[in-house]
């Protein structure tokens, strides 16, 4: 299964590089369409994972949302991917009614990524807690994470607790991808304005 | 009784003549013992019957993902220990093979030989941890003793091999942490020869017993087509009558080799997935035999990547060439092409699949982890439901989770 066998009654499907698995990037809008029609005429009936990535900020598009699907009868896979055409709000149709699995996914992918799923039926948090202010798989969201209340006020007024970033900006094996030399691209691990035994400063954050 | 005891609605009837009750709503967990970690379950009860579940999971989340953009491939070794920590074995190898399949390098006999070995015996450790926390669930604690006492051994046997019992960050991309120990291999041999016997004296205490029938036939039944739209895989998958394991059907580590069989159930009730994990330990105890059998010579690691794998240490004391290219290699990371990849495998808990997007260079850009427990949990609303709470116990018990992977 590649583009070409689906350029017929998907004209819009392109072919996407890839180092294993046949690969095609679809518009946003066509997901549905043409995951239906992977599932029902070309075999592919089992979703294997529905996840994101992020380009970084000033790419354009920045968001892409890809899925891996899995024939159980002939035993291959193929990976799909749609650009969100938005940056600021991105966000693409929703597959859960195509394989109910996808509703846990698409939450993550939300929860993480902040990519909104158009008529996914239960569009909440999932491993971070409901009303967590970031977007932690963003790149801008920093490895050591960045202060936030935490969910139950009950709690927070009892003891005071916070979710607070690492020390050393999350170090200190902090490399980053892309960069040739990894002296440069550590800078963030000398950070040693505050550690496990200097206090974290008064009023910074 | 003082007024503001009473209940409000006591002895009121509706419409249709029968008693008003009011819902009850039920937090299970996320310390409760059959919530096996931190899972927690927001339940709706209609007397002791669920009418809706909600599972919350994320309280074991630590961000690996996030993590894994910000290390060097070979750093993040240990962090895969820590998904599916019952089988960290099998995480190392699964994490492995992606990122060769991202350098598209493959690694020689033997070491493919040492890692199936690895991997299925991981997969007893960890269907023996299943069995006996499931037997505790259940009501049944001997099979917890005699099963742990059987992961002592593996334990034992890790430890030798690895240099840690529970942790063990046995691979390295393109090869492993070290060849095996001499005599290590005789030693698995020995284990499986005295397991087989035990553990059909474990399943006995289980299999045709009444209670544990009373709790587990019937109970939970995924259907054929929910398992498959709810992205079910391992166990709870193949329990349910679908044959799916990647081990078979796109072998990887030289699985091809072997013979054994899929176990695969007929009705999807807890009964049968605790007799697929039965069967599945007595297949794996197969592959050991065979592939110790049949256990190669030659090269323990890729021998032609030198940007991937480590030269011997007593060449990076000795030679300058070797000790540039380790200092290149832990400094930089191995170097990888650009391009994404996806691999998955057969873990103990279902199909583990790393996703990794590459910019080239020695980090990811992004990687994420496709976990059987996330999968395996996203059904819970749907199967709880209509059931009663302690057979809620049952089915959590069956499914065989474990939240490091859930969460990650």
């Amino acid at each position: 299964m590649t583009a070409a066998d689906l350029k017929a009654q998907f004209p819009e499907v392109t072919e996407r590089p890839s180092l294993d698995h046949p690969a095609v990037n679809v518009p946003a809008a066509g997901v549905p369409a043409l995951l239906r029609h992977l599932r029902d005429a070309a075999g592919f009936d089992f979703l294997a994972d529905v996840t994101a990535v992020d380009w970084s900020q000033g790419v354009s598009p920045r968001f892409t949302v890809v899925y891996h699907l899995y024939s159980t009868e002939r035993h291959d896979y193929l990976r799909v991917a749609a650009d969100c055409p938005d940056d600021a709000a991105p966000a693409v149709p929703t597959i859960t009614d195509l394989w109910a699995g996808a509703n846990w996914h698409e939450r993550e992918a939300y929860d993480m990524f902040g990519i909104g799923f158009a008529g996914h039926p239960d569009l909440r948090r999932i491993l971070m807690w409901e009303g967590y202010p970031y977007f932690p798989l963003r790149k801008e969201f920093p490895l050591a994470g960045i202060d936030a209340e935490l969910p139950d006020p009950d709690v927070v007024a009892e003891t005071g607790a916070k979710a607070r970033p690492a020390p050393m900006a999350g170090g200190p094996f902090v490399a980053s991808s892309g960069e040739v030399n990894l002296a440069e691209a550590e800078p963030r691990a000398k950070d040693e304005s505050w550690n496990e035994r200097r206090p974290k400063p008064e009023g910074t954050d | 009784m003082p007024a503001e005891y009473a209940y409000p609605d006591a002895g009121a009837k509706n419409a249709a003549g029968e008693f008003e009750t009011e819902k009850m709503s039920l937090s299970m967990g996320p310390s409760h013992p059959s919530t096996h970690g931190v899972l927690r379950l927001q339940m709706e009860l209609d007397g002791e019957v669920v009418t809706k579940a909600d599972p919350v999971i994320g309280y074991l989340h630590r961000g690996d993902e996030k993590i894994a953009e910000n290390m060097t491939y070979n750093q993040f070794v240990p962090y895969t220990d820590r998904l599916d920590y019952l089988a960290p074995l099998a995480n190392n190898m699964a994490y492995a093979i992606a990122v060769e399949r991202l350098a598209k390098l493959e690694v020689p006999a033997r070491c493919q030989a040492i890692r199936v070995i690895t991997a299925e015996l991981a997969r007893i450790s960890a269907h023996l941890m299943g069995l006996g926390a499931y037997g505790i669930d259940v009501g049944a604690w001997t099979v917890f003793l005699y099963s742990f006492t059987e992961r002592e051994k593996l334990y034992r046997l890790f430890e030798e091999l690895t240099g840690a019992r529970f942790t063990t960050s046995y691979t390295r991309i393109g090869g492993l942490q070290r060849d095996v120990p001499p005599g290590w291999i005789e030693k698995v041999g020995g284990f499986c020869e005295q397991f087989l016997p035990l553990l059909e004296e474990m399943l006995q205490l289980l299999t045709r017993n009444k209670i544990f029938l009373d709790r587990s036939v019937g109970i939970g039944v995924i259907t054929k087509e929910d398992a498959l739209a709810y992205g079910l895989t391992g166990p709870n998958l193949r329990g349910s009558g679908v044959p799916f394991d990647l081990r078979k059907d796109k072998p990887y580590s030289g699985y091809e080799q072997y013979d054994f069989d899929v176990a695969v159930g007929t009705k999807g009730d807890c009964y049968d997935r605790y007799l697929v994990r039965a069967e599945e330990m007595r297949q794996s105890v197969r592959i050991l035999q065979q592939a110790i059998a049949k256990f190669p010579d030659g090269p323990w690691h890729a021998t032609d990547a030198r940007k991937i794998f480590a030269p011997p240490k007593d060449k990076i004391l000795t030679s300058m060439e070797e000790l540039i290219q380790n200092f290149m290699l832990v400094t930089e990371g191995p170097q990888m092409p650009a391009g994404e990849v996806y691999f998955e495998a057969e873990n103990p808990k279902g199909t583990l699949g790393f996703y990794i997007v590459s910019k080239g260079g020695g980090v990811p850009w992004r990687l994420k982890i496709r976990s059987p427990s996330f999968c395996n949990l996203s059904i819970l609303p749907k199967v709880c439901v209509g059931n009663m709470v302690s057979d809620v116990v049952s089915i959590l018990g069956s499914l065989d989770f474990v939240m490091g992977e859930c969460d990650r």
